[in-house]
């Protein structure tokens, strides 16, 4: 059958029974709907609290939008010579490149986990499994003491290097590979005389490549999440990223609470851009850990 | 499978060699952490004399004595409020998460696509930013709820106050985890083939039948795992207590294990204590995760062996 005729038949099929069964449920939508409105609380707030000055922001109603937001973005850009924007790029730093370095490094290992066979091979797929489970905020303390003993806390590299290996981004490419490079593709090529690194740029990156695209999502949300790594390795302001640079001005806002405007203007300005990349990207996100579960 | 060709015994090593970066960073940025901590957590430091001068200060053989200290009053206190917390959470999570799976699911509901885009979106926002988008809905001066309570002249409860504190984190956590558990659950269910449903439709099975019947046995494991994620996630909440610190009293430096052993390590110099703690956590996360592991890994893990 021909995907043409396979998508007719589900139709028909769909349609015939249309009558009765697809009726629209009132409820279902509505339960759905509120938690849509649950999860965009808060975003509203930031869009309306981000307009208004400090003294509006304690005393007009919550989602009573004011119009500050120009002066309250200015105010923030002045704020210790753009500090903030400087957070924005070291985040930007963090996120992108970590995630890009990691994706690559797992795509690599995934595809010979997958593609190759080799004593110790099973070995160490177990050893990385069960990294999978060592969550990276328990790692942090450790690896601050260890960088401590080399001297490299408080620099980039104490934030960028932690985050490149992800044994959940080397399993999930593992998957990729196994399911997308065809081995006769990488057969043809080495007996072309490619170079196996040659079969592995060349070949089999392009074909897992959208798998890939979920690998990097999921690295760049999850070293964008990771607080208490940054938190702990750095201690000069002009290397943090976002979240720790916001938590800090938080802090200070309890005392002076002007600082407050500041807070809430910069986790606007660093949810939007996210937001963004995150609606564009969000058909990418495939969690085929589950769907492998299921499969199997 | 392909094998390595003879000829130039060369070949034999090319895969480690692929596999060396991941190796590499695997052995430094991992396994070497954990093992120092190990050793970190037998060791103290033992200061002699005034403890002025090289030498008054050396490193020595502690045996257990790190974990007698680490697993103190404070520790085991926050050791209870984290499982209280998670006992509020993880339920709340997967069930909501599971209900919003199921409707997305369903052939009745309408919206999905924006419901299921809107209810994923906060996975987006770290957790310290949606920690401090909360905590100032928290505020009486600032809540949406206090303002709606103040007009009907009732007397509003202060989420941020002792005995509300933690509601008011582990609705931070939801707010934040139920839209990815939700999509692991959903992916899950649009992996069945939909034929399964229709023998079952035309016994006349009802929509709601169908899908505590049918699609939650089905979907078990992706449940099963977005449970373990989540009370191993549970056992590491650091980034909204430690946010909402400023804008509440009731926060105490070690109100969660992890938080104890932060203060441990930096503001109080006690290395020891802070490993042997994070050494306990660490077991209890492989407790959690083993089985895990034992329940999932023929199913998921095994495949292109």
């Amino acid at each position: 059958m021909t995907a043409a005729t396979a998508v007719r038949t589900r139709a028909a099929r769909r349609a015939s029974s249309r009558a009765d069964r697809d009726r629209p449920s009132i409820v279902a939508t509505a339960v759905l709907l509120l938690g849509a409105v649950y999860c965009l609380i808060p975003v509203l707030w930031v869009l309306t609290a981000s307009t208004k000055d400090g003294g509006e922001l304690f005393s007009t109603f919550t989602f009573a939008p004011s119009t500050h937001l120009g002066d309250n973005i200015a105010e923030l850009t002045a704020y210790r010579d753009g500090l903030f924007w400087r957070w924005m790029l070291n985040t930007a730093l963090y996120a992108g490149v970590g995630a890009a370095l990691s994706t690559y490094v797992s795509a690599l290992s995934g595809y010979v986990l997958a593609k190759f066979s080799f004593p110790g091979k099973s070995v160490v797929f177990r050893v990385l499994l069960m990294g999978v489970l060592v969550p990276g905020v328990i790692l942090a303390i450790p690896q601050y003491l260890l960088f401590a003993q080399f001297g490299l806390t408080n620099t980039y590299w104490s934030v960028l290097l932690p985050q490149i290996i992800s044994p959940y981004g080397i399993y999930l490419a593992r998957i990729y590979a196994a399911a997308s490079v065809p081995t006769d593709v990488v057969e043809a090529a080495r007996t072309e005389g490619a170079g196996e690194l040659f079969a592995f740029h060349r070949v089999a990156l392009p074909m897992m490549a959208p798998g890939l695209v979920t690998i990097f999502l999921f690295q760049f949300v999850a070293i964008w999440n990771n607080f208490m790594l940054p938190y702990i390795m750095l201690g000069d302001d002009n290397l943090f990223p976002l979240t720790v640079g916001l938590h800090g001005l938080l802090n200070q806002g309890a005392t002076v609470p002007a600082l407050y405007t500041l807070v809430i203007t910069g986790a606007l300005l660093s949810i939007l851009p996210l937001i963004a990349v995150f609606l564009l990207l969000q058909r990418y996100w495939r969690v085929d850990l589950a769907a492998g579960a299921v499969k199997a | 499978m392909t094998s390595p060709r003879g000829g130039r015994t060369g070949r034999i090593l090319i895969p480690y060699a692929m596999l060396a970066p991941g190796i590499v960073l695997f052995v430094l940025f991992m396994a070497a952490p954990i093992l120092y901590t190990l050793v970190l957590s037998f060791q103290k430091t033992q200061v002699e004399g005034l403890g002025l001068g090289s030498g008054a200060r050396k490193t020595v053989f502690a045996g257990l004595e790190n974990y007698a200290a680490a697993l103190d009053p404070e520790f085991l206190a926050s050791v209870g409020r984290v499982l209280l917390y998670g006992l509020i959470l993880v339920p709340a999570m997967l069930l909501l998460a599971l209900l919003f799976a199921l409707l997305l699911d369903s052939r009745r509901s309408r919206a999905t696509t924006f419901s299921r885009v809107t209810i994923f979106l906060p996975y987006a926002v770290p957790a310290v930013i949606s920690s401090l988008l909360w905590g100032f809905l928290y505020l009486p001066a600032v809540s949406p709820a206090y303002w709606i309570f103040e007009r009907l002249g009732w007397d509003a409860p202060r989420i941020l106050s002792n005995d509300l504190v933690i509601f008011a984190i582990a609705n931070i956590a939801l707010w934040g985890g139920v839209g990815f558990n939700m999509i692991v659950m959903y992916t899950s269910l649009r992996a069945v083939p939909t034929e399964i449903y229709e023998a079952a439709r035309l016994d006349g099975a009802t929509e709601t039948q169908i899908a505590l019947r049918i699609k939650v046995p089905i979907i078990a494991p992706a449940v099963v795992m977005t449970a373990l994620f989540s009370m191993v996630a549970t056992l590491q909440v650091f980034a909204e207590p430690t946010t909402l610190r400023p804008l509440s009293n009731s926060l105490s430096t070690t109100w969660t294990p992890l938080m104890k052993v932060y203060r441990d390590a930096f503001t109080r110099d006690d290395l020891g204590s802070a490993a042997a703690s994070s050494v306990v956590i660490a077991l209890a996360t492989f407790l959690l995760s083993f089985l895990f592991l034992r329940i999932v890994q023929r199913r998921a893990f095994g495949q292109e062996d």
